[in-house]
Order: C-alpha cells, then structure tokens, then sequence
C-alpha cells in the first residue's frame, strides 16, 4: 500500500533523443493516492504502457523518478516494488493448476504452505474460480485466464499497485461489461491502488475514479470523468471524450471578444489572455436550436436512439450537435445557440487562462 | 445438408496414388518379395515364408548391431537435446547478433553427410588430424582406428557436432515466440531463473522439441555415411550400426533374402518406437 508519486518523468527508447518526437514520455508528474482507481487513457501509441511499465519497474525511464510513498523505487526490480500487473494478452502457467497459478507468487517468495493455501482459496473464491481450482490453466477461457492473472497479483498481501495494460481487449464483447463491473466490485473490496490502461473512453470512465488522459506522450488533463467532459482543458480531451466529441471550431478573438465567422460568441473562461491558434470548443450537447444566433444549415440527420445527432455548416465548418428525441428539427434558417458555462475558448489547443503555456517546454 | 455423389473425383487422385505407387508402394513390395523367398541364383526363387524373419530376429548379428545402434541413438539424443536447448537458451533473442548466431547454427547442417565424415576422419587421425594429433600430444592415447572406445568417442563427438544445431534451431524458434509479457509476468511474481525454464520456456519448446526429439531419434536410428566414412564399422565390428550391417549383408554378401527380411525389421522398429516416442510426448496434451 503505497501513494505513487512520478516525479519529472522522461523516457526515451532512443539512446541520444534530440528532437521533442523522440521522447516516448514527455515530462509526467503525478501522484497516485493509496487505494484509489485510476484509468491512463489515450490512442495507442500516446505513451501509456510505456509510462505503465515504468510504474512496474519493468522499464527503467531516461529521466525522473518513481516514488512509492517516499521511497525512491526507479531503481527496483519489479518483484522488489511488490507490484502486481495484468497484461492485455492473459498470461498463465499452462502446465500448472489453476490453484498452482495463483499459488505461484507466493511460493516464489517462500510463503509457508498453510497461509499459501489458505490466500489461494480466498482470491478463488474472489475470482469466482473455486470450482476450477484443479483444472489445468491452458483449458480455460480468455476471460478465466484473465482472471487468474488478476487472482495471482490479488494473492500476494504486500502488492502496492494493481496495474492492468488493456486486460480487456481479448475478452468477448459480452464477457467484457461483466468483468468491467467485477474489477469495480474488486476495488471497492480489496481498496487497492489500481492503474487502469486503456484506449477505451467507456473502461476508463466506467472504472475510475480519476482518468488520466494522455496525447504524445504527456498528460493533458487529470480529473473525474465529469471534469472530462464538462470542463476539458485541452482540445484533445474534449474530442476524445464523448461520442461524438467536441466541436473544435477555429475562431478569432479581438479584444477579449470571440467572434465565429463575424458573430460574437460568449464563453466562460476569460479570453482576454493568450494568444496564438484561437478556437472553440463546445460539446454537441450543448448546442441548441434557437429563435435568434448563428445561421447554420442542417446537412445529415443521424438517429442514434434516444437522442438524435445532427451534423450541421456553420460559418463554413461542420458542428455537430446532439438533441433528444422529441426536438423538431426547423426546416430552413436555422439558428444556433451555445450554452455560455460549456463554451469554451482554446488557445494552441490548450484552455485559454488555465496554463501559461506550460509543460510544452522541456 | 445433401451431398452431391460424384465418383469422378477419385480420378483427381489417381496422380498421386501414381506417383506413391511408382516411389513407394512398389520398391517396398519388391523388398517384401525378396524376403519370403529364397534364391540359388540363376534368377529362379523359391517361396521361404518367415524363414528369413526367423533367422534374423534369432541371428546373434542382428542383436548385437541392434544393440550397438540403440546406444548410438540414445547417447546422441542424451546429449544433443539438452545441449540444443541450452545453447538455444544463451542465444540472443533481438539484435544484430541474432542473423550471425543463426547462420554459425545452421553451417554444420549444410554440409554433405560423406564429406563430415571424411572431414571428421582426417580430423581425428592420431599423426595428422588436428583432434587426433592433439589428444596424443596432450599425453592421450588416442587411435579412433584401433580402439573401440575411442571410436565411438569420435562417432558420436561427429553427430553431435553435426546435428546439435538443428535441435539448437527448433528450440530457439520455440523460444522466440514467447510473447513478452510471459517473462514480465514471471518477474512480477518473482520467478527464479529456473522457474522461468520449467514453467515458461519448456512448456513452450515443448512442441519443437517433440519434433526435434523424433527427426534426431529417426535419424540417428538411419545414420549411415557419416559413419561409414569415418569408421567403416570398425574397428572389427565395433561399430557397426543397423544400417552399416544392413549393406554389408545386401551388397557385401548378396544375401537379398535375408537384408529384405532386416529392412522390414528395421523399418517396423522405427515406426514403433516413433510412435511411442509421439505418443508419450503428447500424452499431456491433451488432458
């Protein structure tokens, strides 16, 4: 049980890294607190197994420190910072047990056979495994192999973090809602720290407690997922997050006013400060139709169930907006209006006034 | 699902029934022939049923060459499997150094089987060989022509040399494609060394050295030119394996009844035991 702290972490896989794009790992800093749920979501390739990995202590970073507590731990072994991972393809012994599986880690570590015992049928009975104990590991499903990966980092009493790289990826679709609430579940037993990677907006948000977004190998924005979507402060989050995601809609800003192709747009954060590429961003469920606004016309209807999505121009760019059923579409000279507290000005990608331009520059 | 009754296809494998006919089914037949008949010559033969048989499975000879190849067979695989495996083991797995290990490892395949034998029988001469030379200088005597002991040192040091590699080349293929994530797994749930041999990596070779174990085992059990080129069977009979007495007695004294009657013998022994040798690898498999 550990509160995790990265410090100024970098990590390169090139030897002499020059170029910003040589960096797997930007400048991170966090801090995970003890026994809570967090999810790393960003696309493939943004950096987050990468980061995952030197959590666990399976990669060393170029630069920073990880700190368990206060230990500095950059230089332990995995086995040495009591961690316990599970990998996006399930890992198993196939010539062991179930119950040998997850006896493995504790008699690795010389553990005496009764508390061994003892620990694998409570975490089977946890896994819902108990039935299978004696059956060979390679005859089980994915999803069962899952679950004794998990089980075989559950066993262990010391284990500080539970990290999970995509667990879920090769679980059938309708095995995947179920073993999503069960992590949940687990959590609130077991009141572990778990670290929860994923591409998947759904996993991260239905799992944690705090999403971590990553783009380029930085972090964009920590928060809860109704900070994500009510309050993104970077363009990214906001397009990643949601479905669809957010208008970005390129503006122009004169005088602490911004202006969308000659019409005034009020937004919530100051726009007076910053300067460079100017624009709005503003989820589609917080456009509506209105008497008096923005002149748009409606270009594709698409139903999507409950609520409708409808792609519309608008001074010469595609918004999409999100209504509910019962709303009638106006035929023509549609007008459009923004919720001023969810609109919002970005400058170079980033939420106007929230960063003075930081963390770009290493 | 009704299906369609067309005999025409059969004649899709007539080409094929053909060819195994023309290179198989029909020399083994003659091979048959030969051993139930007796001949005095002159091209005329009579029927001598299981005479042969008899003879060859109750001839001293025959016993002794079996036995000789049977501990040929089993040294070679009690060395090359797991020195295979272990050189396999300290192979690099990324790199540059892998295509340079991999083609140091398949040299030894490449070359013609009478020309190891002929490179291992100047080698291992005690007044010009390099090994032979060597030894006798190290204060050994040395002499693989005239004492047994030292031949077989050589006949089995040729196969080793020759053959580890293909074993080397399976298992390091079976360790190649263990994902990763097996190793990070292991070293989370702090698995020694040892444990990663016997719980990741042998599972895993299991299948390739299935098939490295029966390719040396039949191989070994038909070797011939190596060994004929270096030994020549001898010194006296020493080593003489299955297959040497088999052309001494088909060729040698042109008894073709009784070599066809061994040739049968010799070919339902290695069926057989492949078989068990299969069988009891797989055994596992499949519960």
């Amino acid at each position: 049980m550990a509160r995790i702290t990265l410090d100024k972490l970098g990590h390169s896989y090139m030897e002499n890294p020059v170029a910003d794009a040589d960096w797997a790992l930007k400048q991170v800093d966090i801090t995970w607190d003890d026994g809570g749920a967090y999810a790393l979501l960003g696309p493939s390739g943004c950096g987050k197994t990468t980061l995952l990995n030197i959590i666990s202590g399976l990669l060393r970073p170029s630069q920073g420190r990880v700190l368990f507590d206060d230990d500095d731990v950059t230089a332990l072994s995995p086995d040495q910072r009591h961690i316990a991972q599970v990998f996006q393809f399930p890992v198993v012994y196939d010539t062991m047990t179930v119950y040998e599986n997850l006896a493995f880690p504790l008699r690795n570590r010389g553990v005496d056979s009764a508390t061994t015992d003892k620990r694998v049928r409570e975490i089977a009975e946890f896994i819902d495994m108990t039935h299978r104990l004696d059956d060979r590991a390679k005859g089980l499903t994915a999803d069962g192999k899952q679950k004794i990966s998990l089980g075989r980092g559950l066993v262990r009493t010391d284990v500080n973090v539970i990290m999970f790289d995509e667990p879920l990826t090769v679980i059938d679709p309708h095995l995947k809602w179920e073993l999503r609430s069960k992590l949940k579940e687990l959590h609130q037993r077991v009141g572990r720290t778990m670290i929860y990677v994923t591409h998947d907006q759904t996993e991260a948000l239905t799992f944690a407690d705090k999403v971590v977004v990553m783009n380029e190998g930085e972090v964009v924005q920590i928060g809860t997922p109704v900070d994500l979507f009510e309050r993104p402060q970077h363009t990214f989050v906001g397009h990643f997050i949601g479905s669809p995601g957010m208008n970005v809609l390129p503006c122009t800003v004169d005088g602490g006013k911004v202006y969308l192709g000659g019409n005034q747009i009020a937004v919530a954060n100051d726009a007076a400060q910053g300067g460079g590429t100017a624009e709005i961003g503003v989820r589609p469920e917080f456009v509506s139709f209105a008497d008096n606004g923005l002149p748009a016309t409606v270009v594709k209807v698409s139903d999507a169930g409950r609520h409708k999505i409808v792609e519309t121009r608008c001074a010469d760019q595609t918004l999409r907006m999100l209504i509910s059923e019962g709303v009638e579409i106006p035929a023509d000279g549609v007008k459009l209006a923004f919720d001023t507290a969810n609109t919002r000005l970005y400058t170079d990608g980033w939420l106007a006034g929230s960063r003075s331009a930081g963390g770009e520059g290493r | 699902m009704n299906k369609t009754v067309n005999q025409k296809a059969w004649l899709f494998v007539l080409p094929v029934f053909i060819l195994v006919a023309f290179n198989a089914v029909i020399p083994l037949m003659t091979v048959v022939n030969y051993s139930v008949q007796e001949t005095f010559g002159d091209n005329t033969f009579f029927w001598s049923g299981v005479l042969w048989f008899t003879e060859i499975l109750q001839s001293e000879r025959f016993h002794d060459s079996l036995g000789r190849q049977m501990i040929f067979t089993f040294s070679i695989l009690a060395i090359e499997v797991p020195l295979g495996v272990a050189i396999a083991l300290t192979m690099p797995r990324k790199g540059a150094w892998v295509p340079v290990c991999l083609v140091l490892m398949a040299l030894p395949l490449l070359i013609p089987w009478n020309v190891v034998g002929a490179m291992w029988n100047i080698f291992a001469l005690p007044d010009i060989g390099l090994l032979g030379y060597g030894l006798n200088a190290m204060g050994f005597d040395y002499n693989f022509t005239r004492q047994i002991g030292d031949a077989w040192f050589t006949l089995i040091l040729m196969d080793v040399w020759h053959w580890t590699s293909l074993v080397v080349l399976l298992a390091y293929a079976g360790l190649v494609s263990i994902p990763d994530a097996y190793y990070q797994a292991a070293k989370i749930d702090g698995a020694g060394a040892f444990a990663i041999f016997r719980y990741i990596q042998l599972p895993k070779m299991k299948r390739v050295l299935t098939i490295a174990v029966l390719l040396r085992f039949m191989d070994s059990f038909m070797v011939y030119t190596e060994a004929v080129v270096l030994t020549g069977g001898g010194p006296g009979n020493s080593t003489t394996l299955l297959s040497i007495d088999l052309v001494k007695i088909a060729l040698g004294q042109f008894d073709l009844g009784p070599a066809a009657a061994m040739s049968i013998i010799y070919f339902l022994i290695i069926l057989a035991l492949s078989w068990v040798f299969y069988t009891l690898m797989m055994r596992n498999e499949e519960s």
